[in-house]
């Protein structure tokens, strides 16, 4: 039925198949669709935020959306600027993940601010104090740049590059893409950088408070080395599970341990930084301030030290390990099991700097928060899973996404 | 936020959050006007050359 859409010589399941399958991610869009319009209707009552705890699960989701979705950034940084020409393979897929992650993200940030008519609100009464406002002017601007290294891919498709504008066009942005590439590195760097850089100014928080150099904090350069040092991993684990899914293989095995040697060496080196950051915290800033570092981990029936363990080691010094040694990282068992390590560590460390924060007690009066989300918290939470997993069903049925995919399915496809 | 609008001031930091935005939109902005310009005029010398 949409054959003449599909890739030249790419097979691809039937119609119907397909269309069943969008049919049930999609009930499971319209169900985070619904709560999104409570939320916008009804009001922020829908969540069980309230004046004590004012960060709901979707700040979690948010924030951990941009960190794997670095994972577009650092490679079009060392594709486009470091001339990393074997990245060539997996550039698409990861540009495609890192738009449906910041969408996902200005998607989450919308139902967030509860107005989202009133969203220009932060371009025009923009307060020129405040981090956020400069990662939501980067969030913009780093969109419309993943949207302009997409729409090269999107005019490839079969038959919008038989338009003579079209195919040109695509051209063209393909040869000034080094210009986009760079500027999206250098927004994604002060938006990942600022996201940390909030603890910085958290006076009140002692379990998020940070030292500074100069005027940033040291989880400014945590947050963005962290981007881009898991975010390849996510890039990874969702072309494995493409891969499961479509039965293909559709990234080769070198461009695959190449980014995961580069995406290994930056989590080892982020970890060595992030444990001297955190030892730092807990024997000299956080006692400073009054707190022991048990205060942090004790009292209550959820935060334990397992959480501070999880997230260093497990999902940290773990997938690091594995994936800088070339033993581990070319057994397939190994590798799967670093990446999905690292974007768990990865999400882990953004849950304890959005979340854990707002539990912990801060006045000798208060007690842990303990904070479970509503359902509409929960489905507008899910909502950006299943747009990605449409929006990537729909690119790699019509668009040639993966340039290896030919090749490598080729006796394969010579069965079919 | 444009200079000419009230709420502007002529402060560190408007020029740093305003400058860096419009740095980039400009950026952004040339790019896409140069591959579109560049898109039309190579249409037009393809359709120019298939008449002859």
């Amino acid at each position: 039925m949409d054959s003449a859409l599909i890739p030249e010589g790419a097979k691809r399941c039937p119609f119907p198949k397909f269309m069943l399958g969008m049919a049930i991610v999609g009930a499971v869009l319209l169900w985070g669709v619904y709560a999104m319009f409570l939320c916008w209707f009804k009001g922020l009552n829908q969540t069980n935020m309230d004046d004590y705890y004012g960060f709901a699960l979707w700040i979690w989701a948010d924030l951990a959306v941009i960190a794997v979705g670095g994972g577009a950034f650092f490679t079009g940084l060392l594709k486009y600027i470091f001339k990393i020409d074997e990245l060539k393979n997996i550039i698409n897929f990861a540009v495609i993940i890192g738009f449906i992650c910041y969408s996902s993200a200005l998607l989450i940030l919308a139902i967030d601010i509860g107005q989202p008519l009133r969203g220009w609100f932060i371009f025009w009464h923009a307060n020129v104090h405040s981090m956020l406002t400069e990662v939501a002017f980067c969030l913009s601007c780093y969109f419309a740049v993943l949207t302009i290294e997409f729409i090269p891919n999107i005019l490839e498709n079969r038959q919008l590059n038989k338009v003579s504008f079209f195919h040109h066009l695509a051209h063209n942005m393909h040869g000034v893409m080094a210009v986009f590439a760079a500027t999206g590195a250098f927004l994604s760097f002060f938006h990942q950088g600022s996201l940390g850089g909030v603890a910085g100014v958290m006076f009140g928080r002692p379990f998020a408070f940070r030292e500074h150099i100069l005027i940033w904090p040291w989880t400014f350069f945590l947050f963005t080395w962290s981007a881009a040092a898991f975010g390849p991993c996510f890039t990874l684990l969702v072309t494995k599970i493409t891969e499961a899914i479509t039965g293909k293989k559709l990234v080769s095995d070198k461009t695959v341990n190449l980014l995961a040697k580069i995406s290994g060496w930056m989590i080892t080196t982020y970890m060595i930084a992030k444990i001297i950051d955190t030892v730092y915290w807990a024997q000299v800033t956080a006692p400073s301030m009054g707190f022991t570092l048990d205060h942090f981990y004790s009292n209550n029936a959820f935060y334990g030290y397992w959480i501070l363990f999880a997230e260093i080691i497990v999902g940290g010094v773990v997938p690091g390990l594995l994936l800088i040694f070339k033993k581990t990282r070319e057994n397939p068992i190994a590798l799967l099991t670093a990446i999905t390590l690292g974007v768990i560590g990865v999400c882990l460390n953004r849950w304890v700097m959005v979340l854990q924060i707002m539990a912990v007690p801060v006045m000798p009066f208060d007690t842990w928060a303990l904070y479970i989300p509503s359902w509409q918290e929960v489905a507008t939470t899910i909502l950006p899973v299943a747009y990605g997993i449409m929006l990537i069903a729909v690119s790699y049925r019509y668009l040639p996404v993966f340039p290896q995919e030919l090749e490598l399915n080729k006796p394969a496809q010579a069965t079919e | 936020m444009f200079p000419f609008c009230f709420e502007w001031a002529w402060d560190i930091g408007h020029a740093i959050f305003f400058g860096g935005l419009w740095y980039a939109v400009s950026i952004l902005g040339a790019g896409m006007t140069y591959c579109i310009a560049k898109a039309a005029y190579d249409t037009i010398k393809d359709d120019g050359d298939s008449h002859h």
